[in-house]
């Protein structure tokens, strides 16, 4: 007999689950997503964990968290705070109860609060019993003890019948908010395939935790967020590092290349290489090569030989290829850098989000070598991006760095599957001719050909040195140089024509912009959410395409008194938009390894409102 | 297969020069090098635009320049990385490495012995002047120790590198020597580099006339080279000297030099040369000639090997998986996974 439990309908929820980093609470989140995006919720996603693969257990560096943000509306960002909280252990109650709603849910697993655990996270006393989480809904589950008694009289170690008390918990959950236990069970099912007992003793663990809930008297109440009104279509969930692989292959399909990646692995890109890897029946080689020089240099030898050819890395990472961007900015081949941002500088924070390579991606190279610069706006939009950024580069034979984040990294939500008409037109035209052939002959976007190694009758040397116009030999003339400076500027430059004006959102003048760009859209589009509610007040333009601006960018900045300009760096945009505009921009910086809670920006922009009205 | 297409009109030494005025010093051992590749070009049995030659920084690097096929002048040390991207691109291509001691053994030493590793099927020439030519005279990872450089003006305190035992050590599967003042050689060891298929290393001396003048001397000098050069050739008895009467024995695994015509020890007593030893222990021992005084200077192939070559395995297992699960389209990209539909 099933208790009498009320049944509530909410519009949104985050939870966070959070525990050892041995805990597996990646997997579990990931499989409360995949079924939660089953159900037709939108969502977003952020893993949350330590740089160390397995800090001393117990401890509070060893606490690894997975954030999920699901509702009935359209989702932009992971969520400020959650509304739930599944603990493991006491260190992940203790380095995760600040962040948490005022009244969230706690379910604690009860069993992992032993002295020695209360040691480890230190606590003086137990926090369960101490009264000091007095204004939380907390429910008290011994986790461990159930799952280790749901699981007697199978042929495994106690170590092994432990380690599933994350399905245990996951099953609360999945009775907590009414979503069905077949994807997991199915999922199980294929990961397990050979290994019976572990996947009967997982699929038991699932199983009773979902009982759990059902009988208990813990609980008193279910939730319901009912499907979200997303775009007809059909749906995979992506994290910012798998849609970057799709988005290069679906160009690499459309444009009818191969696909070529040098990388080295790099916290937190390196799913980009391993991703790309499996993609072998698409034709596409990737090259794990012994330094960041030699992922982004193989890169440009492809290049040369007529692929589309990629390299991905992170800050130290995008350091290292300085150099060799500037012999592909010389040469003028097509290739896309993908920077997965981290905190900097050095070894940094390398698990963590920042915005901080700008100015290094706009001059970080010596010599005049510029270069267009493309931002990725959240985990979906990698995809559209990397299509877009290969389009640029094969177009105008130049490489591009593509902008994404830790943050989208790792990060994921939907995205919806195109059709591959949606794709935009990505023409290839190697040179055959070989009549009136040069190596810097320039056609009307300021491109030279791209004439592969294997074709007859176009032999010719390229290299860094400085090379005369049109004709591609050695040149130390000193007005041929500047010519040549010109010409490859001039190129950057006429990439405008193939970005879209920035689309004001709000009022198309007035007071105050916000102006943002990569991927602080999702939390600074819930604050002006917000603030507009009852009618617009703050405007808004956001980045996609950072060099070269939006032609119409300066026009619309000069139609607002303020513009804020919030950033995870010390001011580098506005720094880059001070230059170029010769306005003032207000600056709202945070350096913190992590992304800007919405509720931050609601604040700020309020307090800039406030300011105004003299409040 | 690669490589095996003969061109219709045989092609000459020229054929393969560009329109460019060469623009090395005079006298420099650069000029014989690039004559002995374009007179061998030809015999490669490739058509002139599948052959690309990638180089570095220095003055061997300005080698492409005056090829006359596809070319890539490239940045400090990274020749062997740009070179491996253009054969995974396309494995039909015949990819070749001009590149001097420091741009190969020092700033890129790192991609030199990883191409040897994973042993990618390019052609490596590394010129060999044991000095910094193009900087102007400072000292490189194979000068000679003791040697007065202007950044070594008390003599080089730094041991040297032995190229041929990092290239072996490497995984190289063709390693070789040669001297740019032995024109016919030097062609030998080029066109066998061509026909190998794996990672092959020909190390040249070659003498730079300002900085390093006759370093190579000793092997190069008309009344001294026979006494100090070792000609190796497969299947024959390792002997030199003007006459031809000195012999390399092995005595355990000590190389010793022995007099073949003085009664007590014959030509019978002396190590015979296997270029296809699947062992490289010899070939470290011929290796160490250089290292130790009185020995002669071993050119000639060291060691050639077949074994798979990384590019056709890249291609291989890309071959595999299409053959397997079939050629990847648009349409199959999002198949399968976790994927739903919104009505």
């Amino acid at each position: 007999m099933a208790k009498e439990t009320e049944l509530i309908i909410l519009d949104e929820v985050t939870v966070r689950f959070a525990g050892d980093s041995g805990d597996g609470m990646q997997l579990t989140g990931s499989q409360f997503m995949d079924t939660t995006a089953f159900v037709g919720n939108d969502l977003n996603t952020l893993p949350d964990f330590p740089a160390e693969i397995r800090a001393p257990a117990g401890s509070l560096s060893g606490v690894s968290g997975f954030q999920l943000h699901f509702s009935s509306n359209d989702v932009q960002t992971p969520g400020d705070n959650p509304d739930v909280l599944i603990a493991m252990n006491p260190a992940a109650l203790k380095v995760n109860l600040k962040d948490l709603k005022k009244n969230a849910t706690i379910i604690v697993n009860t069993s992992a609060f032993d002295t020695k655990n209360l040691k480890l996270a230190k606590y003086d006393s137990n926090p369960l019993e101490d009264g000091s989480l007095q204004g939380y809904h907390l429910i008290p589950v011994a986790l461990t003890q159930m799952t280790m008694n749901t699981l007697e009289g199978l042929e495994m170690s106690l170590k092994e019948k432990e380690k599933c008390k994350n399905f245990f918990a996951l099953g609360i959950m999945y009775w907590m908010y009414n979503r069905p236990l077949d994807i997991t069970d199915k999922w199980l099912e294929s990961k397990f395939a050979k290994k019976p007992v572990i996947l009967e003793a997982n699929k038991r663990a699932l199983k009773a935790g979902y009982n759990y809930g059902e009988t208990t008297e813990l609980f008193t109440a279910r939730y319901n967020v009912l499907p979200a009104k997303l775009k007809k279509g059909k749906y995979r969930n992506v994290t910012g590092n798998e849609a970057v692989a799709l988005g290069f292959v679906s160009a690499s399909l459309k444009a009818g290349i191969p696909l070529f990646l040098g990388s080295y692995p790099i916290t937190p890109a390196s799913e980009i290489l391993q991703e790309l890897s499996k993609y072998k029946a698409y034709g596409v080689k990737t090259f794990q090569a012994e330094d960041e020089i030699s992922g982004i240099c193989s890169a440009i030898g492809a290049s040369f030989t007529g692929s589309l050819a990629i390299t991905s890395t992170s800050g130290p990472g995008l350091s290292l290829k300085n150099e060799a961007m500037g012999l592909a900015v010389m040469t003028e081949l097509p290739l896309v850098i993908i920077n997965v941002q981290r905190g900097g500088p050095s070894t940094g924070l390398p698990t963590k989000t920042e915005q901080a390579d700008l100015l290094m991606s706009f001059y970080g190279r010596h010599g005049e070598a510029p270069l267009p610069v493309l931002a990725a706006s959240s985990p979906a939009d990698c995809y559209w991006m990397s299509i877009n950024a290969a389009k640029i580069a094969i177009k105008y034979m130049t490489p591009v760095i593509l902008l994404t984040d830790g943050y989208l990294a790792l990060g994921s939500e939907p995205l919806r599957i195109p059709e591959i008409s949606e794709i935009p037109e990505i023409p290839v035209n190697y040179r055959k001719d070989p009549e009136g052939f040069y190596p810097y002959l320039r056609d009307e976007n300021g491109a030279r050909p791209w004439a592969v190694p294997g074709t007859p009758n176009l032999e010719h040397r390229i290299g860094g040195l400085e090379k005369k116009d049109v004709f591609g030999n050695i040149s130390y003339e000193p007005l041929n140089h500047e010519i040549m400076i010109n010409n490859r500027d001039k190129k950057v430059k006429n990439v405008v024509n193939d970005i879209p004006d920035v689309e004001v959102k709000g009022l198309q003048e007035g007071d105050l912009l916000v102006l943002s760009w990569g991927s602080t859209l999702g939390p600074i589009h819930e604050a002006l959410r917000r603030i507009n509610k009852n009618g617009p007040k703050v405007s808004h333009v956001h980045l996609s395409y950072l060099n070269p601006f939006p032609k119409n960018l300066g026009e619309v900045l000069k139609k607002f008194k303020r513009i804020l300009i919030p950033e995870l760096n010390l001011g580098q945009l506005a720094f880059i938009i001070r230059s170029k505009y010769l306005i003032d921009v207000i600056q709202y910086n945070k350096v913190q390894g992590q992304t800007f809670k919405s509720i931050e920006i609601e604040n700020e922009v309020n307090r800039l409102l406030g300011g105004k009205d003299g409040k | 297969m690669e490589n095996n297409k003969i061109p219709e009109i045989k092609l000459t030494a020229k054929d393969f020069a560009s329109d460019q005025e060469v623009k090395w010093c005079p006298g420099c051992g650069d000029y014989s090098i690039l004559a002995q590749v374009q007179r061998s070009s030809p015999d490669f049995g490739i058509e002139k635009e599948k052959m690309v030659w990638v180089s570095g920084i220095g003055c061997s690097s300005r080698f492409p320049y005056y090829m006359n096929t596809y070319g890539f002048h490239s940045i400090h040390g990274r020749a062997a990385s740009i070179a491996t991207g253009v054969k995974l691109a396309n494995p039909d291509l015949q990819v070749w490495v001009a590149t001097g001691d420091g741009d190969l053994l020092s700033i890129g030493g790192n991609h030199f012995i990883h191409a040897c590793r994973k042993n990618v099927d390019l052609k490596i020439i590394m010129f060999n002047n044991k000095i910094y030519g193009l900087t102007k005279g400072q000292y490189s990872p194979t000068t000679d120790k003791g040697t007065v450089t202007k950044t070594t003006p008390y003599g080089s305190i730094d041991w040297p590198f032995n190229a041929i035992k990092l290239a072996t050590g490497s995984g190289a599967t063709f390693v070789a020597r040669s001297i740019d003042r032995e024109p016919k050689h030097l062609q030998d060891m080029i066109t066998r580099a061509s026909k190998h298929h794996g990672a092959a290393f020909i190390e040249v001396y070659q003498n730079c006339p300002i900085f390093n003048d006759g370093v190579h001397a000793h092997v190069t000098e008309k009344d001294v080279k026979a006494e100090n050069t070792l000609v190796m050739e497969h299947g024959k008895p390792l002997v030199f000297g003007k006459n031809m009467d000195k012999g390399i024995m092995l005595d355990g695994l000590n190389p010793k030099i022995i007099n073949i015509n003085d009664g007590n020890l014959s030509i019978n007593d002396v190590w015979v040369h296997d270029e296809y030893d699947d062992n490289p222990t010899r070939v470290f021992l011929l290796a160490r000639f250089t290292d130790i005084p009185g020995f002669p200077v071993p050119i000639g192939v060291f060691r050639q090997f077949n074994k798979a070559t990384y590019n056709e395995d890249v291609t291989g297992q890309i071959e595999h998986i299409q053959k397997t699960k079939g050629v990847g389209t648009f349409e199959t990209l999002f198949a399968g996974g976790n994927t739903w539909e919104v009505q």
